[in-house]
């Protein structure tokens, strides 16, 4: 090229008015400023550092029987109350968020990993694939979690490992369905075109072009999907399934102890409940949160 | 036009700032404007995009974005404040007196309330009622020659097409007899036949209604038809104003005079000379401007430019100027040399050869033929502009070139020589990578995730099937080649101005060498520096490289600048094919002739214009004989609906699809000499 036909000054490095953060970086300047995304971060903070670090500080161990004190109403010496092997509610609520935390989330992984590439395989290739699978999901979707989950459990026998992939699998379907109207507006534009003028295979179209674009709904829906999951999590082992005694876990000690409510012992079952229900707001208040960041 | 009767001010701006809050900070979009509309008159606002035009728009029905404020000076509105009105005098100010009309109609109207009943609204806020409300909306329907209101009255925004819903909401504009209308780019989106009826429309309007005209365009022609006084905003300043004949005759501004020469005029074309471009940018909004906001990018600039901020000269007849050398504004430097490499001219076989091309899409059962039986053939190095209204053909025979649309059965696509698969997958690597596309809308066709480095990597390899030391090398002659550096290498396409992110588009096609590229309207999203900077960039590369272009575009002079050959398309069909300047010169076939007619022309030799009525047929139920007849202002007889004419060559190498004679459609045309674009 000659030095005559180049523009009298070089291109500045960008348009001086675009904005100087990254897209990631104004979501993550949103989020900082939502006040519903802080509050439910730190009702979420406050049960994963209770499940990491709580049975270095509850007053009593969790699983230790006192029979001598079962029963006991809400005092000094037992801020929660004891239950009817006189074991301390308040320890068994702290230290309780340890297995329904590991759980949930770990479902909720599985749900978004299967979901996304499910979602992208039928949103990309359309057609007969999606017609089928579409419907498919659609008639898995209207069965409930918890008759799916109660016939894996019984066919595969109950351990946190089914819990987890039943879980996992039967919120798949939401997942793919949300990437699936992702991809569909995104393979229309004419980067995914270019692609194909390159002969990119259709993996690398999916996963390298178009995955990146599709993330945040991708990530709106995980967080959606965890606050189900700790629900689902915890209705199981309310029913005996998945997390196994003498785990301290909230469903499980609502689902032993529900029965002495009419005995007038209310302390044993309502702590436990407070604690899912605070931990199910807190991550649909994050969820909201995330929503709300890339939508604005 | 008529001259103003009164002598009050349709509308004053003095002194008017306006800035806009981003980042805790407030930047300047408006610095100090003055500017008066007399009653009566039109006068237009032009300037590239970012320079306020539509701030000034908003400013004076207070309707700014929340984060935008008046941040001094006034705005009177035929001699009323419009800054001191409370909340109820300015709803009322807005309802009675002023009136806007948006680009884009389609958003303007709503698109689940059917026509008559939101054009009833408004005279119902005026206190008419029932079937009187219902008479006024048709009459405003008639006055904005809508030829059938009653049925139009009775169809929601989206049975009509682009222009139909912009008369719809000029009509609503003028529904409340408007003292002042504010016209903001009211035809930008749409095709140039229907602009010229839309501008055709307000130009007979001005002569009805006494209202003024604030009439924004970056087009600079459509401003030249339309208005009587211009003014030129360069970063929210007035830089000059004038009547219109002297601004765009004699320009006294060198940021005019630059824009006016970015512009493919008087039929130039790439051989003869390289378009002029305006180096560097507009500043940021907000940005502290020492001296002369232009001086950045003006050759004339000395060192007072830059320290002293030039005063608004009064040059006489109301001409201003915001230069110090206003007298010497003319003398401005080009700041891209004109010189163009000689281009031999080539006798090699063509590059491309298409014979009976066709495709026919299913449209509820009803065969929707999109391109109709379609035969071109390329040179390398040459460029085949192809134009028509959309709705043409136009994309979807690029489509069928690139492979990403599989062609009926039947026609032939040939690369130099070898028949190209219909389909891209059955298409072989080297057939890939020779035949590739630079999109319209670069936000599309780059992917939002990716760096510029990954992008044009990532193309070397599967194009160029480079890797390695040999791909960096690579990637940087092509990032020279199109003019961006290193530097642009690590960002991603968000943080690039509209034409560098083209520059990566165009480095993207030509990574792997290409013989043919196909531009589909690629700087129809740009201002026209920018564009003038694209278009020799094309050019350039072309004269090196030899490759050849199919360029899309609706801009029949930027068509004309590239092309070496036009193939004119409608419903599908090739009616007039040829070289260039046969094509454009004429004689030419009647649709090339009211297309042409069409496009605004800067220098206002108007001559009797050709305007096409209605829209253009659906493909799915195409007229019969000649599928032009319907509107064709030529049209002959009986035989025009019942035989369909065959292209016929009128002279060698240019062929027409017409029943009149070439030697009768010369006869015809030649006392009208219609002026090129």
């Amino acid at each position: 090229m000659s030095a005559t036909d180049t523009p009298a000054s070089p291109p500045a490095p960008a348009a001086p008015d675009t904005a100087s953060r990254s897209p990631w970086g104004e979501v993550l300047h949103s989020l900082l400023r939502s006040g519903t995304f802080l509050t439910g971060l730190f009702i979420l903070l406050f049960w994963v550092v209770c499940a990491l670090f709580g049975q270095y500080f509850v007053p009593y161990d969790p699983l230790a029987s006192d029979i001598i004190n079962a029963l006991t109403p809400p005092a000094a010496d037992h801020w929660f109350g004891t239950d009817q092997l006189g074991r301390d509610v308040f320890s068994r609520v702290i230290v309780g968020s340890r297995d329904i935390l590991t759980v949930a989330p770990l479902a909720t992984i599985l749900a978004t990993i299967a979901g996304t590439a499910l979602g992208l395989l039928i949103g990309y290739f359309r057609g007969i694939v999606d017609d089928i699978v579409s419907r498919v999901l659609e008639a898995f979707m209207a069965i409930p979690v918890v008759i799916i989950a109660l016939l894996a459990i019984v066919a595969l026998g109950t351990s946190k490992i089914t819990v987890i992939v039943v879980i996992g699998l039967s919120f798949a379907p939401i997942i793919a369905r949300t990437v699936r109207s992702a991809v569909l507006a995104e393979r229309e534009l004419d980067y995914v075109a270019a692609a194909k003028l390159r002969h990119e295979g259709a993996l690398h179209t999916m996963f390298v072009e178009i995955l990146p674009n599709v993330i945040p709904p991708i990530l709106v829906e995980t967080t959606v999907r965890l606050g189900y999951a700790i629900f689902a999590v915890a209705t199981l082992s309310f029913m005996g399934f998945g997390i196994q005694p003498p785990s301290p876990d909230w469903g499980l000690s609502i689902s032993s102890n529900y029965g002495m409510i009419g005995g007038g012992f209310w302390w044993t079952v309502l702590f436990d409940a407070l604690a899912i229900a605070s931990l199910v707001i807190g991550v649909n208040l994050v969820a909201d949160g995330v929503h709300g960041a890339f939508n604005d | 036009m008529t001259e103003p009767s009164h002598a009050a001010n349709a509308l004053e701006l003095k002194d008017l700032s306006v800035a806009y809050r981003v980042g805790r900070r407030n930047r300047a979009v408006l610095r100090n404007v003055n500017l008066t509309i007399k009653a009566g008159e039109a006068y237009g606002l032009v300037g590239e995009s970012g320079c306020g035009k539509s701030t000034v728009a908003l400013s004076v029905v207070r309707y700014l974005p929340r984060n935008g404020s008046i941040t001094g000076g006034s705005i009177a509105l035929d001699g009323q404040d419009v800054m001191k009105l409370d909340s109820e005098a300015l709803r009322r100010a807005r309802a009675d007196s002023v009136s806007m009309v948006y680009q884009d109609p389609g958003k303007a109207l709503n698109p689940s309330l059917r026509i008559g009943r939101q054009l009833t609204e408004i005279f119902e806020l005026a206190g008419i009622t029932g079937q009187a409300a219902t008479d006024k909306a048709t009459a405003m329907l008639n006055r904005v020659r809508i030829s059938d209101p009653v049925s139009v009255m009775q169809r929601y925004p989206h049975q009509l097409s682009g222009g139909m819903q912009q008369r719809v909401a000029i009509a609503m504009a003028l529904a409340n007899d408007p003292s002042m209308l504010i016209l903001d780019e009211p035809t930008t989106g749409l095709d140039a036949t229907v602009e010229a009826e839309v501008l055709d429309l307000i130009g007979q309007l001005r002569c009805e209604l006494s209202a003024s005209i604030l009439f924004i365009s970056h087009n600079l022609a459509v401003v030249s038809n339309m208005c009587d006084r211009v003014g030129v905003l360069y970063a929210g300043m007035l830089v000059e104003e004038g009547s219109t004949k002297d601004v765009f005759n004699d320009p006294r501004h060198p940021y005019t005079v630059a824009l006016l020469r970015c512009l493919p005029r008087g039929g130039q074309r790439k051989d003869q000379g390289r378009l002029d471009t305006i180096p560097g940018f507009l500043p940021g909004i907000g940005a502290t401007i020492v001296g002369c906001a232009f001086a950045d990018r003006c050759a004339l600039a000395t060192e007072r430019c830059r320290t002293e901020p030039p005063p608004l000269y009064e040059l006489g007849d109301g001409r201003l100027s915001r230069c110090h050398y206003h007298d010497n504004a003319q003398s401005l430097p080009r700041a891209t040399p004109a010189d163009v490499p000689a281009v031999a001219p080539k006798h090699a076989p063509p590059v491309l050869q298409v014979e009976g091309l066709n495709k026919t899409y299913g449209s509820h059962g009803h065969p929707l033929r999109a391109v109709k039986d379609v035969s071109v053939s390329l040179r390398p190095g040459e460029t085949l502009g192809l134009v028509g209204e959309s709705g043409s053909g136009k994309t979807t025979f690029a489509r069928l070139l690139l492979g990403l649309v599989a062609p009926d059965d039947g026609g032939s696509i040939e690369l130099e020589g070898k028949k190209l698969a219909p389909r891209l997958a059955s298409r072989s690597e080297d057939q890939v990578k020779a035949v590739q596309i630079v999109f319209q809308n670069p936000d599309s066709a780059l992917n939002r995730s990716h760096s510029i480095r990954h992008i044009l990597s990532r193309a070397l390899k599967r194009l160029g099937g480079l890797s390695g030391k040999t791909l960096d090398t690579r990637l940087e002659e092509l990032v020279r080649s199109v003019r961006l550096t290193d530097r642009h290498l690590a960002v991603k396409p968000r943080q690039l101005s509209g034409g560098l992110k083209q520059r990566v588009a165009i480095a993207r096609a030509f990574a792997g060498d290409p013989r043919i590229v196909v531009c589909d309207e690629p700087t129809s999203a740009l201002d026209v520096s920018v564009q003038a900077a694209i278009l020799n960039l094309l050019a350039d590369l072309q004269s090196r490289q030899d490759v050849s272009y199919i360029f899309i575009s609706h801009d029949l002079g930027v068509v004309r600048y590239l092309s070496d050959k036009i193939a004119v398309l409608y419903l599908g069909r090739i009616m007039e094919f040829g070289p260039s300047e046969a094509v454009f010169s004429g004689p030419h076939h009647p649709y090339t002739e009211a297309l042409l007619s069409a496009v605004p022309k800067l220098d206002r030799t108007e001559s009797s214009r050709i305007r096409l009525d209605g829209e253009i047929p659906s493909a799915a139920n195409p007229p019969t004989g000649c599928v032009f007849h319907t509107r064709c202002p030529r049209k002959i007889g009986a035989i025009c609906e019942t035989q369909e004419p065959q292209l016929t060559e009128a002279q060698p190498g240019h062929t027409i699809r017409c029943h009149i004679p070439y030697a009768e459609l010369a006869k015809l045309q030649r006392p009208r000499a219609v002026e090129p674009a």
